[in-house]
């Protein structure tokens, strides 16, 4: 790892404003991603903002159907909340499968939108269950703010502060982790209000997490297993590695939204 | 550099550390306690696991700044005096480990799952909380023996604290 100077912000408007003063700052949470790719000296940022300190941006709170959740909350915190797994216990049963123990212990939901890896689970989670994203500087649409692989429509000296949405009433995440990494090959998040479906797919496409609009209407019209059958997956879109082929990644897709509608009920 | 101070099995320590150090260097290199390994220095094979504020966590994944006031116990810090903490004594009666390097990470990991989870752990729970902790020896199967038999010793159905 090359040098770095390492900061511990007291509020968001402090991590803001030692990122803004430093040369090429970055902020730190769980660090579950960031700290790997500074050891392979893939980043090399002249300070670190960690930002895991700031009380306003830890813990999940449930109020009526909404549920709010600070960008600092742990994988671990998010699966083991209490009010969390009566309102969407689909959000949490996905936090229980990010990773390890040791990771959840560390790893946050805001660091992990930011990061939004093609193939993490909470970009999913966000674009399914309509999530809104909270900055420092605005309030964002999940479908505006994850905008392709890696890319998001942060701002250099923007931090997120928490996500909030609306809880369903239905939902499930279903994922085929990749058998050494545990990452998703492909994860799909279902949920549904009222007559609203919403769907979206992670780890399988090279444009990163996307919503799959047909079997969002076929799932409007009808809420089973057999209205997925008639939908395409385009594997153009997907990606291909050692790890899997296009098209194994496309049908991987089905059978996941399959499995996620069958566990939603 | 950076000045941290933080509490090590129970004793209060400070230095000076780079602000790059990692947690697991610090422990190694700064307070000689090289229980904790180093295996892929990737974050996946939990040799490194120690516990940060009573949580398990991979240290090669942490920097030794982020745990300034911090209170961390490693594998050093199990036993009692001359006695092995129950977690360690059910590894070694049920020979859950062949060359040992990853045994304190395993054991860290697995007094964790304990401290959440109670002390009626079944196969299947512990294989599945065992993720992150990669043994290239065994094939596992005393480990989780060690676990069940260790879990069961710390408490049954009890989330006692183990430190």
């Amino acid at each position: 790892m090359y040098e770095t100077t390492y900061h511990r912000a007291s509020s968001a408007d402090d991590a803001v404003s030692r990122a803004s003063s430093a040369g090429d700052g970055k902020f730190l949470s769980g660090g579950m991603t960031l700290l790997p790719t500074m050891k392979q000296r893939l980043a090399a940022p002249s300070d670190l903002i960690d930002v895991t300190h700031i009380a306003d941006m830890k813990g999940v709170s449930v109020s009526g159907s909404t549920v709010t959740i600070g960008a600092a909350t742990t994988h671990a915190e998010v699966a083991n909340d209490a009010g969390l797994k009566k309102a969407c216990s689909s959000l949490a049963n996905l936090a229980s499968h990010i990773g390890d123990p040791a990771v959840r212990n560390r790893g946050t939901i805001g660091g992990s939108i930011a990061n939004n890896d093609p193939a993490a689970d909470y970009p999913a989670a966000m674009l399914a269950l309509g999530a809104t994203i909270h900055t420092t500087k605005r309030e964002v649409s999940a479908d505006e703010f994850f905008t392709g692989m890696f890319e998001t429509a942060l701002a250099d000296d923007e931090l997120i502060t928490a996500v909030s949405f609306d809880a369903p009433s239905k939902g499930a995440y279903a994922k085929f982790p990749n058998p050494a990494s545990r990452y998703a090959m492909a994860g799909v998040y279902v949920a549904q209000s009222g007559g609203d479906v919403r769907v979206a797919v992670t780890g399988a496409s090279s444009d990163g997490v996307y919503r799959a609009a047909d079997m969002e209407s076929a799932l409007a019209g009808s809420f089973n297993e057999g209205a997925i059958d008639g939908c395409s997956v385009d594997e153009g879109n997907m990606l291909s590695d050692i790890h899997g082929s296009a098209a194994y990644r496309a049908n991987l897709v089905k059978v996941m939204a399959k499995r996620a509608v069958a566990a939603a009920g | 550099m950076a000045k941290v101070q933080m509490t090590v099995n129970g004793k209060s320590v400070a230095g000076t550390v780079e602000d790059r150090t990692l947690l697991v260097d610090y422990l190694r290199d700064g307070r000689n306690l090289t229980g904790t390994h180093v295996g892929c220095d990737t974050s996946q094979c939990g040799a490194c696991v120690v516990h940060v504020d009573g949580k398990a966590v991979k240290s090669c994944t942490m920097l030794a700044v982020q745990a300034d006031g911090s209170d961390i116990t490693t594998i050093e810090g199990l036993a009692a005096g001359g006695d092995l903490h129950p977690m360690q004594a059910a590894f070694r009666e049920n020979h859950g480990l062949q060359c040992g390097f990853c045994t304190p990470g395993m054991i860290m990991s697995a007094v964790d799952m304990v401290n959440r989870l109670g002390g009626d752990l079944d196969e299947g729970t512990i294989r599945a909380e065992l993720e992150g902790n990669i043994c290239r020896c065994t094939g596992y199967h005393n480990i989780v023996k060690s676990i069940a038999a260790g879990a069961s010793a710390m408490g049954a159905g009890s989330k006692q604290a183990a430190e």
